[in-house]
């Protein structure tokens, strides 16, 4: 009774005029930056660099609503860098080989599957911590593209796939399909999420597994399909990719890129504790990280300045969310990290 | 023949060893201790020259230089985060040391002070922003992770040439590298007394059990008032500062500059970490297991690219591994304490002569001389589980609250706490200076002073020597008596159960209690009879050189011999008695009161004979569901030195008096105390003497 009584005052001064969570603040971070690169940034603001920023984010940011899938569910998926690249480097060098298209793109896929499951079942069923698991499938995957199976760790686009090439490869008046493939997959899963069952066990699952156990949710089962629907994200993330390139080069593994996606999916606010955000958490994030980095190679940024510069930015950001929506020792969750 | 077979493969054949195991807390690093052993022989059997010096030296420096990094990552994980940055960290730290000393020429000691106060800092920036900011720590750890590594890029860019132009020829530096002592590398040496130290520090100090509180629950210790921000912010300095240790030895080792130093040894240190068995999320770890997953994740890598293996196969390798041992600690982890629940449990067989009738013609006939007794205390006190008179003839009784009262002579109305004790009395007995000795459950033996002031008198005996479990802790201290000399007698009805379970010890009915002896002369206690099935009664024979013993579940009266000829002999008194006895007194004609809490039955006594049975009882059934030996209904028995039953007392009703645990002769009259009881009874006795009194107060001057 007293806690009800005490907290309510609270609760009104915080929802004031605007509600300053962490998405309104890094949106609110992404328009400053934004208009103030239009206004000192020579040939930033014009249609063909839009379009730019557009195109290098789409594959950021469609491993992003993966993750974000994953992330809403209590887990992580750390994997999705080595699925994006092994297996559709798999089918475009089985497709050069002369291997039908349609049996290259199953085996493909059925690697990303094989480790999607992989990581659900480790996770949900011998409670393996999700860090862990993907951590070391993703070294595995990894592992696997470098020891045989793919003749070059650089794969070019091979003219056999140019029939799917329309995913990322070509332009759609004048808007780069890669761009849109990210839109397509931005609705499916906000459909998902939001409009199906599934879905929203999803959330249910992330915000209290026990509970969601109690209330008589397939929690087990759902955390597969949450690792299974982001591999399914990651292969064709991938195919986008090499299509729009031309080129999968599976060296990607050993860069930061993974760190980007989980920066891009925390970053726009989807909670690392689950249950929390969305795709349109996603789409901010993506913004506002390739933006910065749009900026910075038009002011010709070296690529360890751009990452001294973007750390700071999201750190200042991330350090602005705890002050406006301190951490509660109270009701902090046990080994939340 | 088949019955001897199974007594004897019952009494001899260790079924308590693997529950009694499994409990050790050191058996928390089975796995990674399986899997250090399982490495090192793989190893060895692939690689020749594997256990050779120099390649045994090479690993120690190369393990410890890892070493460092995971120790500052355990100690970040143990207190529930999680440092990825620590790569970055380690990278800035070498190349500034290496810079330090080749361009600047700087002395070995400045420039390491100034290179470890750099790691300081560089895991202060995480410390103060997790831990005083409350962000978390796996997603800023992970941007620290990207700034500090562009930091390295930016300065091994601008420094590397001045380093590989430049060098030194400071011995000390050469010799913090690749010097020996002893034959094993200064770095080993470094490692081992901060391994050490950290061990101390995190079992043994107050500082050490703040981490361990925070991580195992941080709002415990915040509520507890414990400095949670400042533990957290200081795990991560710490941890900076390791891995810029560890950058030191290495720059020394290598003394060059590599732009891809660190890259991607985030994920191996969290790989050893958690080979070791430490868990994400805090609370759980040791300097042990961070040990035991350096050495396998070393010598996993170190000896793969050894065994000259493509990159990726090193890879597969890896992540199989790690995912293996990491899988096989959670079950292990998850699945230790249902194994101790189903395997603790290990009845034993105990073949117990017939049970002597009750009949109406036998000694133990059945009569309702309980009936109308005089009741004390009714509903005043819980569980007088012993009952004793002073010689002014005050009542005591111990309750489960944990006290001892005392109801005022001559009319027993007035009652008060004697002595708070903190634990529920059971036996007692008066010294002959007034002391009240008093046997308390789950504490051990303590006594109340004349001045009514509660004192340890021993909590402990001496370890048995082979025993698994720590047996030198009294758990379940029952019922005393102190011998002329003031040497004290009490039993342990068990030392595998405590005292709320003393219905699984009824049903393993194995020799799990003992008798213990306490020389006030001497300071010291001694066990003097091991193995015995659940004493419980004790008193101090007429002849004042021997002591009877209750063991309740074997239904037997037997007598120690600690004095005279027959000194240290243990004999039978009454080897079968219809029920379980409880304690033991003296009457005052020279015989014995004895008190039965329950009646034996056929069904209780046919499964003592069937240890397979309970067993399996034990495993598929609730406790509630168990068989359990009558405690609805007992009586007291009187009985002579030889054990020939004198007289019974019972009360037919059940109402007053069903389960009986203690009765005591005073002037005239028998008290009774039941634990299960809310009442002590007064009986009248005839033809007793009406001085007698079982403790009576030494006359004269008291002993010092």
């Amino acid at each position: 009774m007293n806690t009800t009584a005490s907290l309510l005052p609270k609760e009104k001064t915080a929802a004031k005029i605007i509600k300053l969570d962490q998405q309104t603040i890094v949106f609110l971070i992404f328009i400053i930056i934004f208009i103030a690169f239009s206004i000192f940034l020579p040939g930033f603001l014009n249609t063909g660099n839009l379009v730019n920023i557009l195109r290098s984010i789409s594959v950021l940011g469609m491993l992003g609503l993966g993750m974000a899938v994953v992330v809403i569910g209590r887990g992580i998926d750390l994997s999705m860098v080595a699925i994006l690249a092994v297996p559709t480097a798999l089918t475009m060098t089985l497709a050069s080989t002369g291997v039908d298209l349609g049996l290259a793109l199953i085996a493909g896929v059925a690697l990303a599957i094989a480790f999607g499951l992989l990581n659900g079942l480790l996770t949900a069923y011998a409670e393996v911590p999700a860090l862990l698991t993907t951590l070391a499938t993703g070294l595995g995957l990894a592992g696997i593209g470098q020891s045989g199976i793919l003749q070059f760790d650089v794969v070019p686009w091979p003219d056999q796939l140019n029939p799917i090439e329309w995913i990322g490869g070509t332009t759609l008046f004048g808007i780069p399909s890669s761009v849109i493939s990210f839109a397509v997959v931005a609705i499916a899963v906000s459909v998902f999420l939001k409009r199906t069952k599934l879905g929203l066990f999803i959330y249910a699952i992330g915000d209290n597994p026990n509970a969601a156990r109690t209330t008589g949710m397939p929690v087990r089962p759902v955390m597969v399909l949450q690792y299974l629907i982001a591999a399914l994200i990651a292969v064709f993330a991938g195919l986008v990719m090499a299509s729009s390139s031309a080129v999968m080069d599976t060296r990607i593994y050993n860069l930061s890129l993974i760190y980007n996606v989980v920066l891009v999916v925390v970053l726009g606010g989807v909670g690392l504790s689950g249950g929390r955000g969305g795709v349109w958490n996603v789409i901010v994030g993506t913004l506002l990280v390739g933006t910065i980095l749009n900026g910075m190679t038009i002011l010709n940024f070296s690529y360890d300045a751009q990452n001294l510069v973007k750390g700071v930015i999201l750190l200042m950001a991330i350090a602005i969310d705890s002050v406006l929506n301190p951490r509660n020792e109270e009701t902090a969750q046990q080994g939340d990290i | 023949m088949l019955t001897t077979l199974k007594k004897y493969r019952y009494q001899y054949w260790p079924d308590t060893a693997v529950g009694e195991l499994l409990k050790k807390p050191w058996m928390d690093t089975a796995v990674p201790v399986v899997a250090l052993m399982l490495t090192v022989a793989f190893f060895s059997w692939q690689l020749s020259g594997f256990f050779s010096i120099s390649t045994v030296s090479d690993n120690l420096q190369q393990a410890s230089e890892l070493g460092f990094i995971v120790l500052g990552m355990t100690l970040v994980l143990i207190v529930g985060g999680i440092d990825l940055s620590v790569g970055s960290t380690y990278a800035i730290c070498n190349v500034l040391v290496l810079y330090l000393i080749h361009v600047e020429q700087m002395p070995v000691l400045p420039a390491v002070g100034i290179t470890l106060l750099c790691g300081a800092l560089l895991g202060a920036i995480n410390g103060i922003l997790i831990g005083y900011l409350g962000l978390r720590a796996f997603l800023t750890t992970l941007v620290t992770l990207i700034v500090f590594r562009s930091l390295f890029d930016m300065l091994q860019f601008q420094w590397a040439v001045g380093i590989a132009t430049h060098t030194t020829d400071s011995e000390a530096w050469y010799y913090l590298g690749t010097g020996y002592f002893l034959s094993i590398p200064m770095a080993a040496w470094a490692f081992a007394a901060i391994a050490i130290a950290t061990h101390i520090y995190l079992t043994r100090m107050r500082g050490g059990w703040h981490v361990m509180a925070v991580g195992g629950s941080r709002r415990s210790a915040y509520n507890a008032g414990l400095p949670v921000k400042r533990v957290v912010a200081s795990s991560y300095v710490v941890s900076g500062v390791l891995a810029s240790m560890s950058g030191i030895f290495y720059g020394a080792r290598i003394d060059s500059s590599s732009a891809d130093t660190g890259s991607g040894m985030a994920i191996i240190v969290l790989a050893a970490a958690l080979v070791g068995g430490i868990r994400l999320g805090g609370g759980k770890g040791s300097v042990t297991k961070a040990v035991l997953g350096t050495v396998i994740v070393f010598l996993i890598t170190s000896s793969l690219s050894s065994m000259a293996t493509t990159a990726g196969v090193s890879r597969i390798v890896l992540a199989v591994i790690f995912l293996l041992f990491t899988t096989l600690d959670i079950r292990w982890f998850k699945n230790r304490g249902k194994a101790v629940q189903e395997l603790y449990v290990t009845p034993g067989y105990l073949d117990l002569p017939k049970a002597p009738s009750t009949a109406a013609e036998s000694p133990y006939a059945v009569n309702d001389k309980l009936h109308d007794i005089e009741l004390i205390g009714l509903g005043r006190v819980e569980s007088p589980e012993d009952v004793i008179l002073d010689d002014d003839d005050n009542l005591y009784c111990g309750t489960r609250h944990g006290n001892i009262m005392r109801f005022l002579a001559p009319d027993y109305q007035q009652m008060e706490v004697y002595a708070h004790v903190g634990g529920q009395p059971l036996g007692m007995a008066f010294d002959p200076d007034g002391y009240l000795y008093v046997c308390i459950g789950g504490m051990g033996l303590y006594r109340v002073t004349p001045e009514r002031k509660v004192e340890k008198v021993t909590d402990e005996t001496n370890r048995s020597l082979f025993s698994i479990a720590d047996d030198s802790r009294l758990r379940l201290a029952d019922d005393l008596d102190i011998a002329p000399d003031g040497r004290i007698f009490f039993s342990e009805a068990t030392v595998r159960y405590e005292m709320h379970e003393w219905q699984i010890d009824s049903l393993e009915s194995r020799g799990n209690g003992r008798i213990i002896c306490y020389d006030p002369h001497t300071n010291q206690t001694r066990t003097v009879v091991k193995n015995l099935v659940f004493p419980n009664g004790i008193c101090l024979g007429s002849e004042g050189q021997s002591i009877l013993f209750a063991e309740s579940w074997a239904c037997r009266i037997s007598r120690y011999w600690f004095d005279g000829p027959q000194k240290g002999r243990v004999e039978p008194v009454i080897s079968s008695l219809p029920g379980y006895p409880d304690n033991i007194n003296r009457a005052s004609d020279g015989n014995y009161w004895i008190a039965l809490m329950g009646m034996r039955g056929p069904a209780f006594d046919l499964s003592m004979r069937k240890p397979a049975f309970r067993r399996r009882m034990s495993k598929r059934l609730a406790q509630d569901e168990w068989l359990s030996p009558n405690i609805n209904v007992g009586c007291v028995v009187k009985c002579n030195d030889q054990g020939e039953i004198l007289e019974a007392l019972w009360d037919r009703s059940g109402v007053n008096h069903p389960m009986i645990t203690s009765m005591r002769e005073h002037r005239g009259y028998l008290y009774l105390g039941g634990i299960s009881n809310n009442r002590i009874g007064r009986y009248k006795l005839e033809k007793a003497d009406p001085n007698f009194m079982q403790h009576p107060r030494r006359r004269g001057k008291p002993h010092a």
